[in-house]
């Protein structure tokens, strides 16, 4: 790729992080994500009620393929537990794990700063708006899983709720750090209070699919939900990793971008419609997931350093990562019932969200 | 919708498209002008029929005291700020008919804020200054232009430090390796010398100099009228926002002019040796 000059041993201080070295930890950090994401894909398939190895489920891949080798899983049940219930969740869970680590790296970058969040923005509840009106509709029946209405909605809503972000909390090129949260705040009170009404005039049923949905879950998986996440999934993720360049520029602030050839204002509207794009589909039939956007490029960053050629994707490799595990856990940890996907990443990340503010008070002095 | 998606296309695409390189311009030759701009902010006139022009193998300082219009000229130059009457114009054509990216490859600009979102290390924020001539010809020197950028500024020892931990003289001069790395004939720079000791102003200055003396052009904006007169070749001064002097800094300097518009007296003296001005307050 680029031609760097190699180091030359002893040049600089040892406790200097040396600038060569960065595209290669950026490079062993995504190898290791990826192993770690086959790896937990793989025991979240053997995991649960029905018994299946680790050899059944490569066996079971392997004869859908059309190559006869290795095991079938021995249970009864074992084949259709795996297609039906377990291989479409750990998909989803892949697919929004990667678009909300995504969308953070995203958002993080078109505002120039590390406390952009979806969740924490509103966004994600702007998008959640828009998906559980369709839902209350009576014409939906309570059909959550799989309706690309839902989706749409949830697109829609997302994209109103970040322009309606990006024109509340800017000011002068950048948004402050108050700013950006107060306008976070203001906006998860404003849609919570429209998401009560909506579950105040839905029925019965679809009451108790909203409130469930809200906390957050991989349940209502489908191949249908995941054919329908997919595309828009795949398109977000190319299209930030054709931006990646500009959005390194942007940290320079939007003048001395726009100085050194990037249209700032096209780059923008153009995160944006990405930016929803991810939000919706990791809301759409999932719910509201928190902090996997805010939590994850900051540990990209840490290892990796911030530029976005490693940024992207490390956060959607390593948010599949965290969002496999979080559902392993949640759907594991207790025998007989399944915790609330969005309550276990809340209770990781809000305490990591707070760490996040203090530090980067200390780091302006004071609040911005 | 169909104007969105050309857009999104646009901004997407995977290669940019290879634009041709800009020609250097003759010494002489006019790189930039505004012309008769004007300017208000908030009802109260910042600039007032301001001319400025700057000509390929020239220095040229822009002086002046407090809330003078400098950095706002200098804004109307580079496009930042809109004039609400005046024509600005780049290689001679109106400056809105050129791309960003066109820009780019003619001028590079230091604004006078120069932070830096996340923790970029020096040399990569050096590297984005290569940017404009990404997926052109010029690409392949960009190794050695970072290194020589990172040398002449002084921050060759700094460049795996993170910007965000460097002191405020220590920013200033890796931000101006940034920009001597964008390798343009037009270079724009408001307050370079502005947080940075003696040595390395007197550094900012004559690398503005040799830069000039090479071919290119530089409009600095500066504090220290000693300085614009020991280095610039032409000197525009600025005093409520009109320009009041324009010509070489021996013509223009006077004691009358600064004392006028510094409103405290001023004295110009001759050094002893080689006869460069020497411009004191008279204290």
């Amino acid at each position: 790729m680029s031609a760097r000059p190699a180091p030359v041993a002893g040049a600089a201080a040892p406790t200097r992080e040396r600038p060569s070295t960065r595209p290669a930890r950026g490079t062993v950090l995504l190898v290791c994500l990826a192993v770690a994401l086959v790896a937990a894909a793989l025991v979240s398939a053997v995991s649960g009620q029905t018994p299946v190895t680790p050899a059944e489920v490569l066996g079971s891949v392997l004869h859908r393929l059309g190559l006869d080798v290795g095991p079938l899983p021995a249970h009864p049940q074992g084949d259709n537990t795996l297609w039906v219930a377990r291989f479409p969740r750990i998909t989803l869970g892949i697919l929004v794990g990667a678009a909300l680590g995504c969308a953070g790296a995203l958002m993080q970058g078109v505002f120039s700063n590390p406390l952009a969040e979806p969740g924490v923005i509103g966004i994600s509840s702007g998008a959640a708006v828009g998906a559980c009106t369709v839902i209350v509709l009576p014409a939906a029946g309570g059909v959550l899983s799989g309706s690309l209405a839902v989706a749409a909605a949830a697109f829609v809503g997302g994209l109103v709720t970040t322009l309606v972000v990006y024109a509340l909390a800017r000011a002068n090129g950048r948004t402050e750090v108050v700013t950006l949260v107060l306008t976070g705040v203001a906006i998860n009170a404003f849609t919570s209070g429209v998401l009560a009404f909506l579950v105040f005039i839905a029925s019965p049923s679809a009451r108790e699919q909203i409130v469930f949905w809200q906390l957050g879950s991989l349940n209502g998986a489908t191949w249908r939900s995941v054919s329908i996440v997919a595309p828009m999934v795949v398109a977000g993720l190319v299209a930030a990793m054709l931006l990646r360049r500009r959005l390194d520029l942007l940290s320079l602030g939007e003048r001395a971008a726009r100085h050194l050839g990037v249209d700032v204002e096209r780059l923008r509207q153009v995160v944006i419609l990405v930016v929803a794009l991810l939000t919706s589909a990791g809301v759409a039939f999932t719910g509201i997931i928190a902090f996997v956007g805010l939590v994850v490029p900051h540990v990209v960053r840490m290892v990796a350093g911030p530029g976005h050629r490693f940024l992207i994707p490390g956060s959607a490799l390593g948010g599949a990562l965290v969002l496999v595990v979080a559902d392993l856990v949640a759907r594991t940890a207790i025998t007989h019932a399944e915790l609330p996907l969005g309550m276990l990443t809340s209770l990781v990340g809000g305490p990591f969200f707070f760490w996040l503010l203090r530090r980067t008070r200390t780091s302006q002095g004071g609040w911005a | 919708m169909s104007s969105v998606a050309a857009s999104f296309l646009e901004t997407v695409r995977l290669r940019p498209r290879r634009p041709l390189l800009p020609g250097r311009l003759p010494v002489g030759a006019v790189l930039a002008e505004v012309r008769d701009a004007r300017l208000s902010l908030g009802g109260a006139p910042i600039l007032d029929r301001a001319n400025l022009a700057v000509r390929a193998g020239e220095v040229r300082a822009l002086v002046g005291p407090n809330g003078a219009g400098k950095s706002t000229l200098l804004g109307v130059l580079t496009g930042d700020r809109k004039p609400s009457s005046g024509q600005v114009s780049v290689h001679g054509a109106p400056l809105g008919s050129w791309s960003a990216t066109d820009l780019a490859q003619r001028r590079a600009v230091l604004t006078q804020d120069v932070a830096v979102s996340f923790p970029f290390t020096v040399r990569e924020v050096v590297e984005m200054g290569r940017s404009p001539w990404r997926a052109t010809s010029l690409e392949d020197d960009d190794d050695a232009i970072v290194a020589e950028s990172l040398e002449a500024t002084d921050v060759a020892h700094l460049s795996s430090r993170t910007f965000t931990t460097l002191s405020g003289g220590e920013r200033a001069r890796a931000a101006l390796a940034r920009v001597l790395a964008q390798r343009t004939q037009l270079l724009l720079l408001d307050e370079p010398t502005a947080a940075l000791d003696l040595r390395h102003q007197e550094l900012v200055l004559s690398l503005a100099r040799s830069h000039a003396r090479a071919g290119g052009a530089v409009v600095v904006v500066v504090h220290d009228i000693g300085l614009a007169a020991a280095y610039a070749d032409q000197v525009t001064v600025l005093a409520g926002g009109r320009v009041v002097g324009d010509g070489p800094p021996a013509e223009v300097l006077t004691p009358d002019l600064l004392s006028e518009v510094y409103e405290h007296p001023v004295e110009v003296l001759e050094h002893p040796r080689g006869g460069a001005p020497i411009i004191l307050p008279r204290r």
